[in-house]
């Protein structure tokens, strides 16, 4: 089947098997952020953007995104290059194999919360997973990007 | 994850019911659970273009389309309010915010699991269901029913002033429930009990005794030993039977706790 759509702001025309899954479609585009990791729909590892939400790529057919907008982590390099960064500050990263997921769903919250509470945090963030970490350092980097941001909007 | 030779964007509900009857063909829903199969699928059909992701509101009801995903169930104004939060806390608990994004009510309702937190809230608040060929029918009915080729199209919660509380145990954060309960009061019906994941489905009993404004210590224990006399508990590897009932206990004091506040 044919799809035309967007993947990080360019557009995409392709011929594609009916039952291919997102996620394996955006790597044959080069978007290697996007990770396969538990096959269960549970770590996040897979997390992109489509219209502006975070979802599943290896839970979305790639026929599913047809006409529309899909972000990964390539398109938002700045951000996550700006976010990265309180992620090395803090220690919160080990071997980062889940970072680009935790980040593209850091980033989608963003959007979503508006000054968020340590709750509501963790409740947005409850389906990435690291195995490496106790989150501990993520939350530190995440309230500290916060704060910075808060801090450019006052100024 | 399935296969499948042919993906079907519907134009309309008779096309999407058309190639459902075919044995080898399967609606998709979020595709959450379904990818977890190995089934290999002639043609999935994709109710997407259907405008079906839409909530909403009159005087008498809410209608949920069958593709609005739990997170907007989740985070509806509306429907919220009305409900007192519960159905934001019956979903809050299912994996990440990635994944209420893909999986939908619909899918959640069809497939009447043994673990769903939303069947098992929505029969405490009386639902009703609408199918494209068998019309609308109670939840409670619906998830009785054997499995057959028909399309869920949307859910009707009726708009009849229930108090609601919606509880559930996890053993550990995000997994499926050990134990879900639902339990919905309102002057005319009186109380209404779900209890899902028992770990069977869901299923709903009706308790007359006592007021939303009054409910003795005796009285809740009445409620709670008609619940274990009239619903089957069973073992499985989250829990045991006896741990289930003695949830089972626990939930709906809290609930009925929460309902009297």
């Amino acid at each position: 089947m044919t799809i035309k759509f967007w993947l990080n702001g360019k557009q995409i025309e392709d011929i594609i098997p009916d039952d291919i899954l997102l996620l394996d479609y955006v790597r044959t585009k080069g978007c290697y952020s996007v990770k396969r990791g538990c096959e269960t729909a549970n770590c996040g590892l897979c997390t992109v953007l489509v219209e502006g939400k975070p979802v599943l790529s290896c839970s979305t057919l790639a026929a599913r995104v047809n006409g529309k907008h899909v972000t990964t982590l390539e398109g938002l390099q700045k951000e996550a290059e700006e976010f990265g960064a309180f992620l090395a500050d803090q220690g919160a990263e080990q071997c980062g194999f889940c970072n680009p997921g935790f980040i593209m769903n850091v980033l989608a919250m963003m959007k979503e919360l508006n000054d968020p509470t340590e709750e509501e945090i963790r409740e947005y963030l409850a389906g990435n997973l690291c195995r490496c970490s106790g989150f501990v350092g993520q939350e530190r980097a995440i309230q500290a990007y916060l704060a910075k941001k808060k801090e450019e909007v006052s100024e | 994850m399935f296969h499948a030779k042919n993906y079907v964007l519907a134009q309309n509900l008779e096309e999407a019911w058309q190639l459902n009857q075919k044995k080898t063909n399967k609606i998709l829903g979020g595709m959450a659970w379904m990818k977890m199969g190995k089934q290999n699928y002639q043609t999935v059909i994709d109710l997407s273009a259907l405008h079906l992701d839409q909530i909403e509101e009159n005087e008498d009801a809410f209608s949920i389309g069958c593709m609005v995903s739990l997170h907007d169930l989740e985070t509806n104004q509306q429907l919220n309010e009305y409900f007192q939060g519960a159905l934001k806390e019956c979903v809050r608990h299912i994996v990440g915010v990635q994944f209420r994004n893909c999986a939908t009510v619909g899918g959640s309702i069809y497939g009447r699991f043994g673990f769903s937190d939303v069947l098992t809230c929505f029969m405490a608040l009386d639902a009703k269901v609408e199918l494209y060929k068998g019309g609308i029918v109670s939840i409670s009915d619906f998830a009785s029913m054997p499995y057959d080729n028909d399309i869920l199209v949307r859910i009707i919660l009726p708009k009849k002033g229930k108090r609601i509380s919606y509880q559930s145990m996890r053993n550990t954060a995000t997994d499926f429930p050990v134990l879900a309960v639902a339990l919905s009061f309102d002057e005319q019906e009186g109380w209404l009990i779900s209890v899902g994941a028992r770990p069977g489905k869901a299923v709903v009993l009706c308790w007359q005794e006592g007021t939303s404004s009054e409910l003795s210590e005796v009285q809740i224990d009445n409620m709670t030993a008609y619940v274990l006399e009239n619903i089957s508990f069973g073992s499985n590897m989250r829990a045991k039977k006896e741990y289930r009932q003695h949830l089972c206990k626990v939930l709906i004091k809290r609930a009925v706790k929460e309902i009297l506040k």
